[in-house]
């Protein structure tokens, strides 16, 4: 943590670093949940983000001085036990062409193969490094930067539920049909937010990812299920 | 127990506090406009604070029910409507409401609250991600929304309150969490002149035309948390101010945030309005919330 700065009078923002890094967002993680895990009374939503923690409050429950106090010595205090551990989350992915119809100019950005696209997209372990833009979207880093293209200068206006996009150093999966201009490289069968799903959500803030490449045949079936 | 919509107006939701609680998943507050208005008009009725009311845009509707009920209309005024009083609506008395006269939002509570799903433990509706409320988007006309129990008999027969304020163009804000991604004199420029809000407004933000906010070097920073009353400005240096239906997280920097007492001011500002606004204290800031919430308790609690 570097300091803590007040966002209006109902909110206030701890901040790390000042750049994109796993290692800070999963720092960022693991304060928003002792944030939340304190139960403050005043504390209505902890929103953790890529490099900060924000905090919503009620300023007629407690005020910003002792807010900030009691946010710092948690900060600063090192977790009790290990974050609880969780599995990577192994997403599967076809990466058929017409499912991925940007994977030619990413492959021409990083002057591989589209082949080597794949590879080198399903070849690491991402991490979910904030949560946002719509319910469930996980911006997820950090790609490798051969294929690190950036997003297409005209946003697509409605991008299919499930696209695999790449933004220069992040990736995520399209919740549900919406505009977008992330560059698509495949479609997963799975399903970030599902209403249906006692916990409809997939992902958390700090999550490991890892997509695994799959032939069209499983892809189709495994869409018409979910 | 039904009230059935025979004209929707122009943007009228279902709306309760709002979807707290599940920002970090990347889904929005949404919720009242108003909040001020939406706390006031379910107290009338002798709802809870977070009972699901009408949320109504410009236009009103002609609302029909099927059973005696309590309604109370907060906010924005119209003709042949009732302001802040409770009064008495059945199948043989509809509820049409006439052109209208001030404010732009108007909160109708009927006795009992709109019994809609709770989705993510709320009723709140964002229109966006077409999320809550009735079927996730704005009533249309035949639609028929279900109604709960009205807990009986406690309603107030008039709150005392009064009307929307003269001021009402008049916002006050504090410095915000990027003020330094800002050129020296930014908050001077803020305050200097009023802002227009644009035709492109809706629940998610208003534009706003007026005084350029340039900034020091990038617009864009590492997206964090967006609360409700911020003012984020683009590269183009014409600010948006962020209302209920904003995403969770964004990416531009924040010069100014407009303080919780003055943001259901905000709410009644439509298209064409123009804001003035003027930096405040924090302690200025605690103290309009804090007698804002008397003056609701005092209504709660009658």
């Amino acid at each position: 943590m570097t300091r803590i700065v007040p966002s209006g009078d109902s909110v206030v923002l701890i901040e790390f670093e000042e750049r994109i890094d796993p290692a800070i967002s999963a720092a960022a993680a693991v304060v928003a949940e002792a944030v939340e895990a304190a139960k403050i009374p005043a504390v209505r939503d902890v929103v953790p983000a890529y490099r900060s923690v924000a905090v919503y409050f009620d300023p007629l429950q407690t005020d910003q001085p002792t807010l900030i106090r009691r946010l710092t010595a948690l900060a600063e205090q090192p977790p009790a036990r290990e974050r609880a551990g969780r599995d990577v989350i192994e997403i599967p992915v076809c990466y058929d062409s017409d499912l991925g119809p940007d994977l030619p100019s990413v492959a021409a950005f990083g002057g591989v193969t589209e082949a080597e696209v794949i590879a080198l997209h399903s070849g690491v372990t991402y991490q979910v490094l904030m949560i946002g833009f719509m319910p469930g979207f996980a911006y997820m880093g950090t790609v490798d930067s051969r294929i690190a293209a950036p997003r297409l200068e005209k946003p697509r206006p409605r991008v299919p539920r499930g696209s695999i996009g790449i933004a220069k150093g992040q990736t995520g999966i399209y919740p549900g049909d919406a505009p977008g201009g992330w560059r698509l490289i495949g479609r997963t069968p799975v399903r970030p937010f599902d209403m249906s799903r006692a916990d409809p959500f997939l992902f958390r803030p700090g999550d490991g990812v890892r997509f695994v490449p799959i032939a069209r045949a499983e892809f189709e079936q495994r869409d018409s299920e979910s | 127990m039904i009230v059935r919509v025979n004209r929707a107006g122009l943007l009228t939701t279902v709306q309760d506090r709002g979807r707290w609680g599940y920002q970090s998943r990347g889904v929005p507050v949404a919720g009242p406009m108003d909040l001020v208005s939406h706390r006031l008009a379910n107290a009338i009725v002798g709802n809870d604070a977070n009972s699901a009311l009408l949320e109504v845009t410009l236009t009103g509707p002609q609302l029909e029910f099927t059973d005696d009920r309590m309604v109370a209309v907060s906010g924005a005024e119209f003709e042949n409507v009732p302001a802040r009083v409770a009064f008495a609506v059945s199948p043989a008395r509809p509820l049409i409401f006439g052109p209208r006269l001030r404010g732009a939002r108007a909160y109708v509570a009927i006795s009992g609250g709109i019994d809609v799903p709770v989705v993510l433990g709320s009723r709140a509706t964002h229109l966006p991600s077409a999320m809550g409320g009735f079927e996730g988007r704005a009533l249309k006309s035949g639609d028929e929304l279900p109604l709960g129990p009205p807990k009986g008999g406690h309603y107030v027969p008039t709150s005392g309150v009064s009307g929307l304020s003269r001021t009402i163009g008049t916002l006050r804000v504090l410095p915000g969490p990027q003020r330094d991604r800002f050129a020296a004199d930014a908050l001077d420029v803020l305050q200097s002149a009023p802002y227009r809000v644009n035709a492109e407004s809706n629940r998610v933000g208003y534009r706003l035309s007026g005084p350029q906010l340039p900034h020091v070097g990038e617009a864009d920073i590492i997206s964090d948390a967006t609360p409700m009353g911020s003012i984020q400005v683009p590269s183009s240096g014409e600010p948006i101010l962020l209302m209920a239906d904003r995403q969770t997280t964004g990416g531009y920097a924040k010069i100014a945030t407009v303080i919780s007492a003055d943001i259901p001011a905000a709410g009644q500002l439509a298209p064409g309005d123009e804001i003035r606004f003027v930096v405040c204290s924090p302690a200025d800031a605690v103290a309009a919330l804090k007698a804002q919430e008397d003056m609701l308790l005092a209504v709660e609690r009658t």
